[in-house]
């Protein structure tokens, strides 16, 4: 079985399998829960600062999205940070990391922009003997209207300023957790980099309104007849955080830079995925939130075996392996040609490739009276849509054309040479091949 | 305590509790709850040009429907199956779906488990029944009037197409009630609740159809005279008749024909009043010798047996209906021909010979055995009875043509009285749906 012992910013976890900062690790009794389960580590739940604790609605804080038989695929939330005593969190998160010293334990933190407020909460934190700290710059709702969250981390300024006062205050990692609530994700990235960031995480939660009351005329959750936007996270939200990972991954000014995988991770499989995209580890809540602790042992188990397959003996042998591969459009390879070829035996014939493409693509797909349904390679782009919407798995598959043959579309030989659209003739900004 | 049990000789009622008999003649296929209902409903592909249209003879837009259902609107799933097929609630309980829509599912090629059609068509038209709405209005008066003889799903759907084309429409029938096979001849647990009748009152809420029962063709009711009165006919008669066995001793005590035992028994308002013997068998292959037999066992008779006198693939019944017989305990023996009925007034057996198919042609064996009967059931086909003399027909029904008009003008024909199409409650909708388009063509096209 292949090892998954993680080392994070030189934090030691069992796996790479952490709880994200949110609902299930609030508490003592939540973290304690989980650890017994086998998560790796835990983000606590963002305490803020000394004095009353902030108040939640006292209504629905979720709203959700539903693929078929309610499999619930997206999940927005108003709750803000902890509500509970900051003196109450500091002695659970000591006791708790005290009978658990393999595990990782980070505090998350949001406190205003001013130093002093950093300066007064950071000592107390370190007290406790947690790993690290993760500055919670990403939350969308509450108290973003307050000057904290993610009015924090859409400006880059105050990214870098705070990152360096908790650098100055605070001996151990300090990890900024992004928000995707922002046009380009480099440039927080980047702050957080030039504050002395150890880390970043993201995505955090996406402003979202996950459904309209059409009797009421609410969004949901309703309070009260009223709706604010929440944080989105869920499966939904993966291809949003994993493009976000990526450009961090391979920006030149933030190569490098340790990642924290987060949104919508819920197997094993979406683990591996964020971990090729450069991320040390992943943080989970939705999944947990779904289906309780106990997923993670589906986690631990898939990712284990596929490493296995793989040949992989430590998570450090495949972290970042697919950063490479993520490149600009401009140098896709515009000689690579493909044409859709349907496997006539898998074929259930309900002839959605058909409507698909005759519809909505480039009709190239006949159907016979009999309903056999096969491409047209003289009209086929290759766009995948019918792959997409078949719903027999390998039904459709997409075949490259070999160097030296016809495409029947185009009339052209196909070329063994890489060429891409910097050096294309239809570009007016071509530069000449060297 | 019930006075009789299934061992009690002869033919006797109380042989089952009332809770039992309750039990057994509750729905086969349970009403689907709206959870279940979402769930099948995600099954469907919404195919394009989808199969299971194809295969249903009244060419209902399915997988529209059954998204409809998916997105939470079941009244206008059900409007989208009624506009096609206003029996859809009778269709949904009764329809050989695994030989129509769900055979053609892709999901049964994929898998061997298609979308459950059925059962979601009976979600949809059940809720928007449920809620008393007649989704349909009447178009202006046309000024013309139509006879419709027969109150069956023919007829049934005749009516209410022409009712909504605006045309006034006076509806004959044989019986007391209303509804033809769908109330007289279709086993209990497949129409549970009374549904039949229900039916009928919802259809004929969409206004002008007058129903006129007891009222038989050929006796005070005669084509000629409504060809007179009306400005068109349409014929939905079924079949009547019943094939005689052709073998010896068949009007012994004991021997009847399947389709008066079903329909008596969906009369029955206390089915531990029912009569039903202890060793029965039942004589045939189609949907009747199944009702006729699953129905026996359920009353609690104790030997149930269907003797056909072809091979298994051959039967009527669908493969379905084999194993529905089977698992309710009745006995199905294929190639047995029946050589005679014995007993000393009332049957006591029946003598069969085995039989080989060979190139089509039957042929006996010489073997022949004997079942033990004190009740034997005759379900070897219906025959039309009581048609017009002035009528052509086609083999043994009314011939037609692809739009139900016979070989008398003004007269049209459907349903299982008529030539062409499958014996089936949905194909005699499509049949009458048909004509009834057709009789208002001509009625307001001047053809």
């Amino acid at each position: 079985m292949a090892d998954l012992t993680t080392e994070f910013l030189g934090i030691k976890s069992p796996n790479p399998f952490w709880l994200a900062s949110a609902p299930p690790t609030d508490k003592e009794y939540n973290v304690r829960r989980a650890f017994e389960a086998g998560w790796g580590g835990v983000v606590w739940k963002t305490l803020g600062s000394e004095g009353p604790p902030v108040v939640n609605v006292n209504g629905p804080r979720y709203g959700a999205i539903y693929g078929a038989d309610r499999r619930l695929l997206g999940l927005n939330n108003i709750e803000l940070i902890t509500d509970r005593p900051l003196q109450t969190n500091l002695e659970e998160i000591k006791r708790v990391k005290a009978d658990y010293p393999d595990r990782a334990i980070i505090v998350s933190l949001m406190v205003p922009c001013e130093e002093q407020a950093w300066k007064d909460i950071l000592p107390l934190v370190e007290e406790t003997g947690a790993d690290g700290i993760e500055l919670n710059f990403g939350c969308p709702h509450g108290m973003s209207e307050r000057g904290m969250g993610a009015a924090v981390g859409q400006v880059p300024e105050y990214i870098e300023m705070v990152t360096r006062w908790c650098k100055q205050y605070y001996s151990k990692p300090v990890i900024v957790k992004l928000t995707p609530n922002i046009t380009d994700v480099r440039k927080p990235a980047e702050a957080a980099k030039r504050g002395g960031a150890d880390a970043v995480s993201l995505i955090n939660t996406i402003n979202s309104i996950t459904s309209v009351n059409l009797d009421t005329m609410s969004p949901e959750p309703s309070i009260d007849g009223k709706g604010s936007h929440g944080g989105y996270c869920g499966p939904a939200v993966k291809p949003i955080a994993m493009s976000m990972v990526s450009e961090i991954a391979r920006n030149p000014e933030t190569r490098g830079l340790p990642i924290s995988g987060i949104g919508g991770v819920t197997t094993w499989r979406d683990a591996a995925e964020f971990m090729a995209l450069g991320c040390g580890n992943v943080q989970v809540c939705t999944a947990a939130m779904t289906y309780g602790f106990k997923v993670v042992q589906e986690m631990i188990s898939g990712l284990s075996d596929w490493m296995d397959e793989k040949g992989h003996n430590s998570i450090q042998d495949f972290v970042g392996m697919a950063v490479p591969n993520v490149t600009d459009w401009q140098y896709l390879n515009l000689n690579y040609v493909a044409k859709a070829k349907i496997d006539q035996d898998a074929c259930i014939k309900c002839g959605r490739c058909y409507a698909a493409c005759e519809d909505t693509s480039h009709q190239a797909i006949s159907m016979s009276a009999d309903r056999v349904f096969e491409v047209i390679d003289a009209e086929c782009v290759a766009c995948n849509l019918c792959v997409d919407v078949c719903p027999v798995e390998d039904c459709i598959s997409m075949e490259a054309m070999k160097p030296g043959e016809v495409d029947p579309r185009t009339g052209k030989v196909v070329e063994k040479e890489y060429a891409n659209w910097t050096t294309h003739p239809n570009n007016p900004g071509a530069v000449a091949a060297e | 305590m019930p006075e009789a049990t299934p061992l009690t000789p002869g033919i006797t009622s109380g042989r089952l509790s009332a809770e039992t008999l309750s039990e057994h003649f509750d729905d086969l296929h349970e009403p689907y709850a709206p959870h279940e209902a979402a769930v099948a409903a995600d099954r469907c592909y919404f195919c394009h040009d989808a199969p299971c249209i194809t295969a249903c003879p009244t060419d209902i837009d399915i997988p529209l429907f059954i998204r409809q259902i998916q997105t939470g609107t079941p009244e206008a799933a059900a409007k989208t199956i009624l506009t096609q097929n206003i029996l859809g609630g009778m269709c949904a309980r009764v329809c050989p779906t695994e030989t129509l829509c769900e055979e053609a599912c892709v999901r049964e090629a994929a898998e061997g488990k298609p979308v459950e059609i059925g059962r979601l068509q009976r979600y949809a038209t059940d809720t928007l029944m449920e809620k008393g709405v007649h989704p349909f209005t009447r178009a202006r008066s046309t000024g013309k009037s139509v006879a419709v003889v027969g109150a069956g799903p023919a007829g049934l759907a005749c009516a209410h197409r022409l009712a909504m084309h605006g045309h006034d429409v006076v509806l004959f029938d044989a019986r007391a009630k209303a509804g033809g096979l769908n109330e007289f001849g279709i086993a209990a647990y497949k129409s549970t609740d009374n549904f039949a009748a229900r039916e009928v009152d919802w259809l004929l809420g969409i206004g002008g159809i007058t129903l006129h029962l007891d009222q038989r063709l050929g006796d005070g009711l005669s084509l000629s005279e409504l060809r007179d009165e009306y400005d068109a006919v349409f014929l939905g008669i079924g079949l009547a008749g019943v094939n005689a066995l052709r073998a010896s001793g068949e009007d012994k005590d004991g021997v009847s024909d399947a389709v008066s035992f079903i329909a008596e028994l969906r009369q029955a308002s206390d089915l531990t009043k029912l009569p039903v013997g202890r060793d029965i068998v039942v004589i045939g292959g189609g949907m009747t010798a199944v009702d006729a037999a699953v129905q026996s066992k359920l009353l609690g008779a104790q030997n149930v047996t269907i003797a056909y006198r072809r091979g298994l693939d051959q039967m009527g019944a669908s493969k379905f209906e084999q194993d529905l017989a089977a698992s309710k305990g009745v006995r199905i023996i294929a190639n047995a021909q029946p050589l005679a009925v014995h007993g000393n007034g009332a049957v006591s057996e029946v003598e069969f010979e085995y039989t080989i198919s060979d190139g089509g042609e039957l042929t006996g064996t010489g073997e022949t055995f004997r079942l033990k009967a004190d009740q034997v059931f005759k379900a070897i086909g219906q025959t039309l009875d009581g048609a017009p003399d002035a009528l052509k027909l086609d083999g043994r029904k009314i011939a037609v043509d692809e739009k139900g008009r016979t070989s008398e003008a003004k007269v049209w024909a459907g349903g299982d009285c008529a030539s062409g199409g499958d014996d089936l409650t949905v194909t005699a909708v499509a049949e009458g749906r048909d004509a009834a388009e057709d009789i208002h063509a001509t009625l307001t096209g001047g053809k």
